[in-house]
């Protein structure tokens, strides 16, 4: 505690004291008490050479040999004990080892730099720790990890109180060594297993931190590449489960399904949902076993279920997945705000995709056409320069469904055959309908629209359109473009001449508004 | 065909003998022979003639310098013959000899000379020669001009050469003729006419004479006790008055006016019909011609038209107030007669404004007609007269905003005016640019007068009008400034969503700029190159902005009501504008939880903001009187309300937007789903309708609202596509490729080809100058050999004769010698 004292000092002169006292314990087992000193620092600075000193004194331990192997008996018994002085020292410089671990998790907690530090440092000794190992190989060749000091990093990384970001992204870098990887991954279970069996109440930073971690791992694609180790191995062996993709799946399977299992909050579920398909999918061992997740996310409304019809799509496409009520679903998420949301791309990006298919039966695509049009009649100009041709695409691919909008024999109806409130496409009737929203559409502000409107009137082309130029498309990229376009040589004027600010006597805005 | 071509390549009268014929194995087509036919003694001899001309001459002169130059008058002119040469230089030495000062002084006759040259008359000389040289066109007039003024009559021998030629311009001359006559005969008629007329009018003017004058009866009954002629003077006299009194020209009667003002409008509406349509994408026709009130009729048309329109001076001064009303308060007489849609102002203006596209052409006339300000504008010139008469145009904004500050709303205007004036277009050629910029910086300023707190919305109400002249004169800069304030606004909003994720409505400023849009431009094209974009700007406005005060939902309003102004003709369909009048009744609207009414954007089911408008103060809604909304509530003014005066504004709005949703009905009834768009609106107006306590005037409102909706019959016609004609089936046609050459120059690109052609060309042209050189240089040769050979002979000849003479003279020496012997 004579640190304290010196703190004024300043972080040079407690460098350098440090420096001392770690080529005194380096030097001789017998100054071994200034280890207490080196551990015992404050200040931030001081902190953090502190750290160096630990990482350098351990780190040269651990290479020598000079820790205690083998499971570790109480420090009191043994110094108390008749041993010889040498395994005295080495338990005892274990416990201080350990004290040292304990510490230095502690420290994840701090602030940038000294967190990273800490975490570097804690890597650094997993590495050291394994190519020495501090137990004794049960067989011959057995795979040894030091899996306590790395399940305490893990553990410090999935902090329920703060966002662990920086730390995190730091950690990753580590991620492309398997054996981190894997070991990582069965932490994480670990972890998550516990989280949900202790804390009633699970704040959101732990999720974040957790997703952010369990995202980040990535699994390689296929097997059969050297397996590139944190841990230095003097020989590798066929029979450790490090080595073995298979293995790797089934932890990142098991991983993501204890995380999956829990009730996420809703911004958590929603990131899950736009990378599974991409990142999460592909690499599990039973895909289907996400169909729990993913109906659920369905069934749930919003955004999420729009999200969750990708992995769905998927399992159905791919993995043979019976769904029956999918198209169902599909047409229940056409509301008025599709056109609003954030993820409308990607939504009209898989609504493409999944009525893509020929076969499909002509009442349900004219149901979906119907419903999209009639909610076109809301929808902001950008979003109808998207719908309208992807209508025209859809009453292109099925031919029955021209019918929509070419009945030339059909008798007078008193009112739309069509019924909007009906869930199930199927019942709508919209094939006995014809899509007039497209005709008032015809009279829309923007000509654009209006022309995007008047393709139905004519018979329709063969060739679709691409609407993925249209997807990402912004009112204000349409608000630049008209001002781009070239006009006619001579700006037409009006030609009655402006009188006052509100304009001539029979306009609205004369009539509701005053300027006084 | 090969073999038809020597026949009519060789001279007629060739001797077959000389002709060489290159004969082909066999005829390619498509090769053109050139060279099937020749005749080398011909061309042989041509050669030789052409360098015994020119090359041999030239040998023959190669060590002289001097050079023999005649400079004789008219020696090398070949037009002049013989006798006109020798009168010609004739006269010449009669000139010099008479331009002699004195025949005493001999002195005179040494002219110094340059090359042979007088150097004291080398001027006239050249006159003289110039005058000479090209004399016989100068002199007389040319054959072309005789040939259009005179037919070229008088010139038998032309005319047989192109009869053709000359038979059609005497058709040019008798139509020309025959339409001057006819020309003639017209206007005999119309004169003829008016005397006609005016005989009636006459007539028809004794007729009601008597009604007109009072005086007449009693005169008439004087006139039998008076003597007759003072009667006649009496009657001349009074005639001679009454007939002043009344316009030599007549005016135009109301009734006609207005049909021609109605002919004007309908074609101006048939134009802007046509740009609703957005068929005709291009401008091309050209706009009619303005017709003046007083053009006789007589299709007088000067080249220039630079007349000056007839026009009042109530109507004056109304032409350049339409401009600003600020005369209006000022003048008794005017309020009328600005609205009075039949004065001549109206015209006037609008030909300014149908001409505009030409800048430079009118002006001068519209600059000279407004006259000097003072003169013009009795009532400015009182307002105005602490104000100096010409303002330099301002370079920046704020030149403009010290210019206009503290001064009265007319003030302004007769600033702006005169700055106008000052910097009109036709009189520097900067002032265009000017002009243009201060259209930018007037729109600015208002700008900034909707942005102060409060509000100068008087202000702005009075600058619309420079604000539209301005427009009317630049079209394509105002709508530039325009643009790219509309720009402005949207990059601004654009931000706020990107940053923040949501918008809030804009100042008053962009509202401003909106509405003065679709004041200055018409709002009904299919595609306009500012209104479109504003169109847009409105629709964001209405779907990104979030209703979260009474201000907004004001300016909500403000923006719905002017979006429907903007429709009002060309009826086309707004969905964001119904969405937000849907949001306003909901969150006007009481105990609508779990109705399951459908809302789209900016407005959400519930929240904080989802009763925004709803009254529950029973008393506050018994005293609400409906009023107009104010704008500058939109400004801002809303903050120091009480809570029943904050009721009141909240009906107000529940009323404008029951009226706006009225007039979307009405607008969209012709709709084929106007059921659907306007479903939405009709079960909420149900809902505000069975809502007890309501003022009764908002009750009707709502009433006729949906019995407007009602009353719609909605038929439903299944679609049918427009039958387009059937496409012809594919025809396969050969696919023709042009070749150019066949062999190995086909191929190549076409640069590639054109530099082979020509190194090709300049590889023949090369090799047939060495030819022409080497045969030149045999030429040479030859004739040096000749020369070489007739100098021998020649020398030859020169000693066998000299030895022939020296043998005579021996032989004669010794004969002598001998004889001399023989004598001794």
């Amino acid at each position: 505690m004579a640190e304290g004292a010196e703190g004024a000092e300043g972080a040079e002169g407690a460098g350098r004291r440090l420096g001392r006292l770690l080529e005194a314990v380096l030097a001789s087992p017998g100054e071994a008490n200034a280890v207490f000193d080196i551990l015992a620092a404050e200040d931030p600075e001081a902190v953090q050479e502190a750290v160096r000193a630990c990482s350098r004194l351990f780190g040269a331990l651990l290479r020598r040999g000079e820790l205690f192997v083998g499971p570790l008996p109480p420090e009191d018994a043994v110094l108390a004990g008749s041993g010889g002085a040498t395994r005295k020292y080495r338990v005892w410089m274990r416990h201080r080892y350990h004290s040292c671990c304990g510490r230095l998790r502690e420290l994840l907690d701090h602030r940038a730099p000294v967190g990273v530090l800490a975490l570097e440092t804690l890597m650094k000794f997993v590495r050291l720790e394994g190519a020495h190992p501090l137990q004794r190989p049960k067989w011959e060749g057995a795979y040894l990890f030091p899996h306590r000091l790395f399940r305490s990093v893990v553990d410090g990384l999935l902090s329920p109180e703060e966002d662990r970001s920086l730390l995190l992204a730091r950690f990753r870098e580590h991620l492309e060594h398997d054996d981190v990887r894997f070991h990582t991954m069965r932490a994480v279970t670990d972890a998550l297993a516990r989280v949900a069996g202790g804390h009633p109440e699970v704040p959101l930073a732990f999720w974040n931190n957790a997703f952010t971690l369990v995202s980040s791992v990535s699994l390689p694609s296929q097997a059969g590449h050297t397996p590139r180790f944190y841990v230095e191995h003097t020989d590798t062996s066929d029979k450790w489960k490090v080595v073995h993709l298979k293995e790797h799946r089934k932890a990142f399977q098991l991983m993501w399904l204890t995380f999956l299992r829990h009730k996420l909050p809703l911004s958590v579920c929603k990131k899950v949902l736009v990378i599974l398909h991409d990142t999460v999918l592909p690499h599990l061992a039973q895909p289907s076993l996400m169909l729990d997740f993913l109906t659920g996310a369905c069934d749930s409304g919003g955004a999420i279920s729009l999200l969750a019809l990708n992995g769905l799509f998927i399992l159905i496409h791919k993995h043979n997945l019976e769904y029956p009520d999918f198209y169902r679903k599909l047409y229940g998420l056409l509301d008025p705000s599709i056109f609003h949301v954030k993820y409308r791309a990607r939504f009209f990006h898989l609504a493409d995709l999944f009525l893509s298919s020929s076969h499909l039966p002509a009442y349900l695509v004219a149901a979906f056409a119907k419903r999209l049009s009639r909610l076109a009649l809301t929808a902001p100009p950008e979003a109808q320069l998207l719908v309208l041709p992807f209508i025209c695409n859809l009453l292109r691919r099925h031919p029955a469904c021209r019918a929509l909008v070419h009945r030339p024999d059909g008798p007078e109806l008193d009112s739309d055959p069509y019924n909007p409130l009906e869930e199930d496409p199927a019942h709508s009737r919209a094939l006995e309908s014809s899509l007039w929203e497209l005709q008032a559409l015809q009279r829309h502000y923007h000509p654009e629209v209006s022309k995007a409107a008047s393709v139905v009137s004519q018979a329709l082309s063969t060739a679709e359109v691409h609407v993925a130029p249209l997807l990402e498309l912004t009112a204000f990229e349409m608000f630049e473009r008209d001002l781009e376009k070239k006009g006619p040589e001579q700006v037409p004027l009006e030609f009655l001449p402006a009188q006052g600010l509100l304009g001539r006597q029979d306009s609205l805005c004369a009539q509701l508004f005053t300027l006084s | 065909m090969g073999k038809a071509r020597p026949a009519a390549r060789a001279r007629p009268g060739a001797n077959p003998f000389e002709v060489k014929v290159n004969r082909k194995k066999f005829p390619v087509l498509g090769h053109r022979a050139r060279h099937d036919v020749g005749q080398p003694g011909a061309s042989r001899a041509r050669a030789l003639r052409k360098r015994t001309q020119t090359l041999l001459k030239e040998y023959k002169e190669r060590d002289k310098a001097n050079v023999f130059t005649d400079r004789r008058l008219g020696e090398h002119s070949h037009g002049m013959s013989a006798e006109e040469k020798m009168a010609c230089r004739f006269a010449l030495e009669r000139q010099r000899q008479h331009e002699r000062k004195s025949i005493y002084n001999l002195n005179e006759d040494e002219e110094l000379t340059h090359y042979g040259q007088s150097l004291a008359d080398l001027e006239k000389h050249h006159a003289v020669t110039d005058s000479d040289d090209d004399g016989d066109d100068r002199g007389t007039l040319s054959a072309e001009l005789t040939a259009a003024h005179f037919g070229g009559g008088g010139l038998p021998h032309r005319k047989s050469e192109d009869g053709e030629k000359a038979k059609s311009r005497r058709e040019l001359i008798e139509e020309l003729i025959a339409k001057s006559k006819q020309e003639k005969r017209e206007r005999q008629a119309q004169r003829e006419d008016a005397l006609e007329l005016t005989e009636k009018l006459d007539q028809d003017w004794r007729a009601i004479q008597t009604l007109l004058s009072h005086r007449r009866p009693k005169v008439a009954g004087g006139a039998t006790e008076k003597p007759q002629p003072d009667a006649y003077d009496v009657t001349v006299r009074e005639l001679g008055f009454e007939m002043k009194a009344q316009p030599s020209e007549r005016l135009k009667t109301k009734e006609e006016l207005a049909a021609e003002e109605q002919d004007r409008l309908q074609k101006l509406e048939a134009e802007r019909a046509r740009r609703m349509l957005g068929t005709g994408e291009d401008e091309g026709t050209e706009k009619a011609k303005h017709v003046s009130a007083d053009d006789l009729g007589d299709s007088f048309v000067l080249d220039r038209d630079d007349r000056r329109l007839l026009s009042y001076k109530v109507s004056f001064r109304q032409l350049s107030g339409d401009d600003g009303e600020g005369n209006s308060e000022l003048g008794e007489g005017d309020s009328e007669e600005s609205g009075d849609p039949d004065s001549h102002s109206d015209l006037d203006s609008d030909a300014e404004s149908e001409q505009s596209s030409e800048p430079g052409g009118d002006k001068p006339r519209q600059a000279g007609r407004r006259g000097p300000p003072g003169e013009a504008h009795p009532s400015w010139r009182a307002a105005g007269t602490e104000l100096p008469y010409t303002f330099a145009a301002p370079e920046t904004r704020e030149e403009l905003s010290s210019l206009l500050a503290g001064r009265a709303a007319e003030e302004q205007l007769a600033v702006l005016e005169r700055i106008q004036k000052c910097n009109h277009p036709s009189l520097a050629t900067g002032n265009k640019a000017k002009l243009e910029k201060l259209f930018g910086f007037l729109l600015e300023h208002v700008g900034d007068l909707a942005t102060s707190d409060p509000p100068d919305l008087g202000a702005i109400d009075k600058l619309v009008a420079p604000l539209y002249q301005l427009c009317q004169m630049f079209p394509n800069s105002s709508s530039h400034s325009m643009r790219f304030v509309l720009r402005d606004a949207m990059h601004e909003m654009e931000e706020m969503v990107e940053s923040k994720g949501r918008a809030t409505f804009p100042g008053l400023d962009v509202l401003i700029y909106l509405k003065l849009t679709g004041l200055l431009f018409p709002t009904s094209d299919f595609r306009h190159p500012v209104v479109t974009p504003a169109l847009l700007c409105m629709s964001q406005l209405l779907t990104k902005c979030l209703v979260l005060s009474l201000q907004d939902a004001v300016k909500g309003l403000f923006v719905c009501s002017m979006f429907l102004d903007f429709v009002s003709l060309s009826q086309r369909l707004i969905p964001e504008l119904l969405n937000f009048l849907l949001g306003i009744l909901y969150i006007a609207a009481p105990d609508k939880q779990g109705q399951g009414h459908v809302l789209v954007h900016p407005f959400r089911a519930r929240g904080k903001n989802s009763e925004l408008l709803l009254v529950s103060d029973d008393e506050d809604m018994a005293t609400w009187q409906r009023q107009a909304l104010s704008l500058r509530w939109a400004a801002g003014a809303l903050k120091g309300q009480s809570a029943s005066e904050a009721n009141h504004t909240r009906l107000s709005c529940l009323a404008a937007c029951v009226a706006l949703v009225k007039r979307c009905v009405t607008m969209y009834s012709t709709l084929p789903a106007s059921h659907h768009v306007t479903g939405p609106l009709r079960d909420l107006l149900a809902l505000h309708l069975s809502r007890s306590g309501y003022p009764l005037e908002l009750q009707a409102l709502c009433q006729s609202a949906l019995a407007e909706m009602d009353s719609q019959k909605q038929s439903y016609r299944p679609m049918v596509c427009e039958r387009t004609r059937p496409q012809p089936p594919k025809l396969f046609t050969p696919r023709l490729v042009r070749v150019l050459e066949c062999g190995r120059k086909q191929g190549r690109t076409k640069e590639e080809q054109e530099r082979r052609r020509l190194i090709h060309k300049h590889r023949r042209e090369f090799k047939g100058a060495v030819r022409e050189i080497r045969k030149d240089n045999q030429f040479l040769a030859r004739m040096q050999l000749a020369e070489t050979l007739e100098r021998d002979a020649e020398r030859k000849r020169r000693v066998k004769q000299l030895l022939g003479s020296l043998a005579t003279q021996e032989g004669e020496w010794k004969a002598l010698k001998r004889r001399r012997a023989v004598k001794k």
